[in-house]
């Protein structure tokens, strides 16, 4: 019997599972998946808790009924990843082997990075909603708040759904409108970035959208640390915003095990083939979903494109034969743009998110790059889906991982 | 597009980046610095030479990665760069703005 061994039950490890028990045989192979965590949280849901727009029961669930009977599952903590030796240590002195590994620890947010952030005013008056516990103590204080300045702020890059800041501000504008107090609000976006978003070309709409709903941007700001007892940010080119609110969006950074194990970059993530998803120092790791330093997204919609090839490409490995490149960074995003309304954005490696219709191409009923009550329809039905189909392995009717060039006008990015 | 700069002839992107390092030389290099009002200095060549080492091992450049550099700390790489460093020095250096496009 061998061991296929896969480290985390967020997204893209339930995922895995579920693919894979259904297609290796379990005469040969046992799988196994472990997660300190018992609660799966539907984390696109911690952008709409803060708003009271979905219950603290919409956004969890027990992450076992989702693993399936056949797997194995191990609710403990990853003390040491030892690819050497084709062993994991587990708390309580628990060894386990396997024979080929899928690493799917995900990413965490690290205000600590920043001097500051993490101190007396944390949940106080400067909150992530990036956490469970951090979306719902934002909830609690957007009940109460009487107004003032409200800084959306963003540390550094890579974050989780690069769109969701900007989200943030954008149902900030909509949820203080409809409680009559938008003009007691000032909404100021800060960003390290040139503009409101990663692709040039998505930023130009979204630039609009600010623009159009009277939220200031501060861009190109670097921060340094938290003044938190004058309550202003303040960056490396000493630049200084002042808050009364800080939502911020803290380092990103992958679990602190690969640290631990010392298998990752500066910010602990794991060097993945940006194509066959093959770790690319050990031949029989393999790496999905936010845990990777893949030049792309890190999302749910990613993870999913990537189960689908990276299954096929164990599939592969098992059988001895040539790995697929087959990954090309797709990602697909809603952007809610407030007021009922979102707008949906596709891209990969080369592409640039781009107008047109998905997912079938020239039909739609999406539009891309467009703001419509449709897109925001298909958002909160995404929830459904995400429960029901994607986390399950359920094949998504026309949607597929590769990005479909069709119906779209495409431009490369200039690299 | 051409530009010519230093009694030289390079080819640059529509921001100003060189597209091919191997047009490029200090006196490009101090050239690109004095159109944004930037004289070097021998500490900032030091930073240079770091961002060519990078740039050669295909290692990604951020402001992170200056901070951990051993070679400044971020306050003096935004005082030798002042405005955007990481933009500014690179495009001095001949080599890509660094991208966080993800």
């Amino acid at each position: 019997m061998k061991n296929l061994l896969i480290l985390g039950a967020g997204t893209a490890g339930t995922m895995m599972a579920n693919h894979l028990t259904k297609k290796l045989p379990k005469q040969e192979w046992q799988i196994t998946i472990v997660d300190q965590h018992e609660t799966h949280y539907y984390q696109p849901g911690f952008l709409f808790l803060p708003f009271d727009i979905y219950t603290e029961d919409q956004v969890k669930k027990d992450g076992t009924k989702f693993i399936p009977k056949s797997v194995e599952y191990i609710q403990k903590k990853i003390e040491l990843i030892q690819p050497e030796a084709n062993c994991v240590q587990l708390e309580g002195g628990e060894q386990v082997n396997y024979d080929l590994l899928i690493i799917a620890t995900g990413s965490t947010i690290a205000p600590e990075e920043i001097e500051g952030m993490d101190g007396p005013m944390w949940h106080k008056n400067i909150f992530d909603f990036y956490t469970y516990e951090g979306a719902k103590a934002l909830r609690d204080k957007l009940r109460e708040w009487e107004g003032g300045k409200l800084v959306v702020h963003v540390t550094e890059m890579p974050i989780k759904c690069p769109v969701a800041p900007l989200e943030f501000a954008f149902l900030a504008d909509s949820y203080f409108k409809n409680k009559g107090m938008r003009d007691k609000v000032e909404i100021t976006y800060v960003t390290p970035l040139d503009g409101a978003f990663t692709k040039p070309r998505a930023a130009k709409a979204l630039d609009y959208l600010l623009e159009e709903k009277d939220i200031k941007e501060v861009t190109s700001f670097n921060i340094e640390r938290v003044d938190y007892e004058n309550n202003k940010i303040i960056d490396y080119a000493d630049v200084e915003v002042e808050y009364d609110l800080l939502v911020t969006v803290p380092t990103n950074m992958g679990d602190s095990v690969i640290e631990r194990s010392g298998i990752g970059d500066d910010l602990n993530f794991v060097s993945t083939n940006k194509g066959s998803l093959q770790s690319k120092e050990y031949e029989n790791v393999f790496v999905i979903g936010d845990a990777t330093n893949l030049p792309t997204s890190k999302a749910g919609s990613v993870a999913h494109f990537e189960a689908e090839i990276l299954t096929e490409n164990i599939l592969r490995y098992i059988k001895g034969e040539q790995l697929e490149e087959a990954f090309d960074g797709h990602a697909n995003c809603f952007v809610e743009t407030g007021n009922g309304k979102a707008l949906l954005i596709d891209f990969n490696y080369v592409h640039e998110p781009v107008e047109g219709t998905f997912p079938i191409p020239g039909i739609g009923p999406l539009r891309l790059l467009k703001e419509s009550k449709a897109n925001h329809l298909g958002k909160l039905a995404f929830r459904w889906v995400y429960w029901n189909m994607l986390l399950k392995g359920v094949p998504i009717p026309f949607v597929s991982a590769k990005m479909n060039e069709k119906g779209k006008k495409l431009e490369t990015v200039n690299t | 597009m051409k530009k010519i700069i230093a009694q030289k002839e390079i080819d640059v992107n529509e921001e100003g980046y060189l597209l091919d390092f191997n047009q490029w030389s200090k006196e490009i290099g101090e050239a690109l610095a004095a159109e944004n009002d930037i004289t070097m200095t021998d500490r900032h060549w030091e930073v240079i030479d770091y961002l060519h080492d990078k740039h050669q091992k295909e290692e990604p450049l951020s402001i992170r990665g200056i901070k951990k550099s051993g070679v400044l700390n971020v306050k003096e790489f935004y005082s030798l760069f002042p405005g955007g460093p990481l933009k500014k020095s690179t495009l001095i250096a001949g080599i890509p703005k660094p991208k966080s496009c993800i």
